[in-house]
């Protein structure tokens, strides 16, 4: 029986520590999984870092590994979720060469008709930025392409929860004992 | 207050920890800390292993005979990696061990200078914890949490990387142990809603079965383990890392389960009813095809890692916490049962293994002398009471099998990861953590030369362990697999072995072979008798195979008895 492959959001908080980082993809790769993006950033506690890691797997996996992910030291909490349960945002950056954008009245259409954000513009080429789900940003690479990128680059994904995550709790918990 | 040095502050760490005996190799990255390791040597017994990986072996064979953190010291490069198999043997055996690593200079890391290697990187899926110190007043903190992670919730190796510089460096030094750390939960809460869940299983249960794993005895569980079963009246069977937490005459001990275990406790698993299971994983080694284990079953499972629940069992009530604390709760709730009539049928399959496999293990009449009447005749001489360490083979499994055990942690045995060469080692740091009892290595001839060099540490320390070498001139494990599954092809599995009697009166042991049966009682009882460490090597049947065995891939009642 073939397993239902799924995107999973694994957010984990931790303490901001050296090799942390080494520890927990160590714990991915031991299943051969990939890891599609990953993101390490400050969050609302201070000390506290969250990381939001992308990863294509089956329920059953992604369960034991957030097991395996909680069980390590620095680690405050670890979850996973499914698209449907968080609010998330992916950015992206195309390099284009300015000529197109004269060349063409289209290409100038489609930043308008996907809300994308012209950051530079100069005599050799533009930047324009885009943020938003994994599909709209699919589909602007799709049609620029046609017209040739000089670059392009996709940051992580990063995401809330629709539902509350009670890592400050957490913290107070402990400082209780 | 006057300053001291990083090197010193390791060493009055660990006195603040009350450690007494270290195994380690020095070289260039930690000799300040062996600088300080010479002025402290009436209170710091080091013992010099001949090589780094005995030094993990001891440092683990000295934790699991006593429940303290075994220590563990070596330089950087060679020295570090050289430790990499006993941090994976204790990671996956979950053996509290502290171990020290010298290292290059800060200001060289990363820069591929002698001796230099990443230790933390290579460490970091091998141990509960690590952490690299580049500077003095990091020293005290770290080692008071190094010590507290070992041994807390589910034990385990943790590292400490020093660099040179911190080891030199001066510091006003002071000590304050570690009662938690934030991000770190030890022991789960107990569920009391769960306690009653699993009572009402036990509590209605038909065929329950207990299977034990090692958790038992790293909880210090094991009284409440035996008023449970005695209360219950459920059999009860152990994991190879479970034995000895209940003595092996007690009547509701049931035997041991997997691939080499008992008859009776692998069928029986697919037809109990309620199978509890308590502080054991579920290893591969125990369940056979977990698609065909106990599925006729409700699965309790007592665990205080809840990473361990539903990994590769799907349990219907976990029970999460500390076994002493969990089986407590469960005592007070469950009703006094005898199960007599399933007791019958525990029995009944006893007398088939006994009939086809026990009998003859232990009773042979071939010419040839079996690893199972050399046990037999180990359990006589020390009537049960010595702890038995074993290596990785069939020897192993014959240990495990046949050894009588009276008191805790008394097998000590390389289970998850199947370490060859962990005994010789292993015995050495038992031994010295219990100088007031008999260890006796049992050991095969493969692993034995893996890690032989450790006679001269037996030597020189005086350590008297009692090795005895079950020598068929196979790796006899592998070979019973080429003949079972490999059409008899024995590749590269036949050994070609030195003169060992010479090679232990070379290191100034006691030393005999015995080749035949009759010789066998009186070589036996002249080894446990001694009080000096003694080699005794056996020449056994050389291509004998271990049965019970449930082939991978099949199911526990599957187990086949030849």
């Amino acid at each position: 029986m073939k397993k239902k492959l799924i995107k999973y959001t694994v957010s984990v908080y931790t303490e901001n520590s050296v090799g942390l980082l080494n520890r927990i993809s160590a714990i991915f790769q031991r299943r051969h999984i990939n890891i599609e993006s990953f993101n390490s950033s400050m969050t609302e506690i201070e000390n506290v870092q969250r990381w939001t890691i992308l990863v294509i797997t089956s329920e059953s996996f992604i369960n034991k590994i957030v097991g395996q992910i909680n069980k390590q030291i620095e680690v405050i909490q670890a979850y996973y979720h499914t698209d449907e349960e968080t609010i998330y945002q992916e950015s992206c950056l195309f390099k284009i060469k300015s000529s197109l954008l004269f060349d063409d009245r289209k290409i100038q259409n489609i930043i308008k008709e996907s809300n994308a954000i012209i950051v530079t513009v100069n005599p050799e080429f533009f930047v324009i930025e885009k943020s938003g789900r994994t599909h709209e940003l699919d589909k602007l690479y799709e049609k620029l392409n046609k017209y040739g990128i000089l670059q392009y680059v996709r940051s992580a994904r990063i995401a809330v929860t629709k539902a509350p995550l009670m890592i400050s709790q957490i913290l107070t918990n402990f400082k209780k004992k | 207050m006057s300053k001291i040095t990083g090197s010193e502050a390791v060493i009055k760490c660990l006195l603040e920890e009350q450690v007494d005996i270290i195994y380690g190799y020095p070289g260039g990255a930690i000799m300040p800390v062996y600088d300080e390791l010479y002025k402290y040597q009436d209170k710091i017994h080091h013992v010099l292993t001949r090589h780094e990986q005995g030094a993990t072996h001891s440092a683990q064979g000295f934790a699991r005979i006593s429940g303290r953190v075994g220590v563990a010291i070596a330089t950087s490069g060679p020295g570090a990696t050289n430790l990499v198999t006993g941090l994976a043997d204790a990671q996956i055996d979950s053996t509290p061990m502290v171990c020290i690593t010298g290292q290059v200079s800060s200001h060289l890391l990363g820069s591929d200078a002698f001796q230099e290697t990443d230790i933390i990187g290579i460490s970091t899926p091998i141990t509960k914890w690590n952490y690299q110190i580049t500077k003095a007043s990091e020293i005290a903190e770290i080692f008071a949490k190094a010590f507290y992670i070992a041994k807390s919730g589910r034990p385990g190796p943790v590292l400490i990387d020093i660099t040179k510089d911190a080891q030199f460096e001066k510091i006003n030094f002071s000590y304050k142990k570690i009662e938690g750390i934030r991000s770190y939960k030890p022991v789960p809460k107990i569920n009391h809603n769960n306690i009653k869940l699993a009572a009402e299983l036990i509590n209605n249960a038909k065929k329950p079965l207990i299977v034990w794993g090692q958790g038992v005895i790293l909880g210090n569980a094991e009284k409440e383990l035996i008023k449970f079963v005695e209360k219950s009246g459920i059999p009860a069977a152990w994991t190879i890392l479970g034995a000895s937490a209940i003595p092996t005459s007690h009547p509701l001990n049931v035997g041991m389960l997997g691939m080499h275990g008992n008859y009776a406790p692998n069928i029986l698993t697919n037809e109990c009813d309620v199978l509890i299971a308590i502080g054991m994983r579920f290893d591969d080694r125990v369940t056979g095809d977990v698609n065909r284990y106990a599925k006729q079953a409700k699965i309790i499972h007592f665990e205080i890692d809840p990473a361990e629940v539903n990994k590769n069992i799907q349990v219907d009530v976990a029970v999460l916490g500390d076994a002493k604390q969990t089986i407590n709760e469960i005592l007070k709730k469950i009703d006094n049962k005898s199960h007599k009539k399933w007791h019958e049928e525990f029995k009944k399959l006893y007398e088939v293994e006994y009939k086809k496999v026990i009998h003859d293990d232990l009773n042979p009449k071939k010419e040839g002398l079996t690893m199972g009447e050399v046990i037999k005749e180990i359990n006589i001489q020390t009537k049960g009471d010595a702890a038995i360490v074993s290596d990785v083979g069939q020897h192993q499994m014959i240990a495990c099998r046949y050894s009588n055990f009276n008191k805790t942690k008394s097998n000590i045995t390389s289970g998850g990861l199947g370490t060859m060469g962990f005994a010789l080692p292993a015995a050495i740091g038992a031994k010295m953590a219990c100088p007031e009892r008999e260890v006796v290595a049992v050991i095969g001839d493969g692993g034995y030369q893996m890690t032989i060099q450790e006679l001269g540490t037996v030597f020189q320390t005086k350590a008297a362990v009692k090795i005895v070498v079950l020598n068929n001139d196979f790796l006899g494990m592998v070979r019973q697999w080429q003949q079972l599954f490999f059409d008899k092809r024995y590749a590269s599995t036949e050994m070609v072995n030195p003169d060992f009697v010479k090679i232990a009166e070379g290191y100034y042991l006691k030393a005999k072979r015995v080749t035949k049966r009759e010789d066998l009682a009186n070589a036996v009882e002249e080894m446990i008798k001694s009080d000096e460490p003694y080699f005794l090597e056996v020449l056994v049947e050389k291509e004998d195979n271990v049965f019970p065995m449930i082939p991978t891939g099949s199911s526990v009642s599957e187990i086949r008895l030849s």
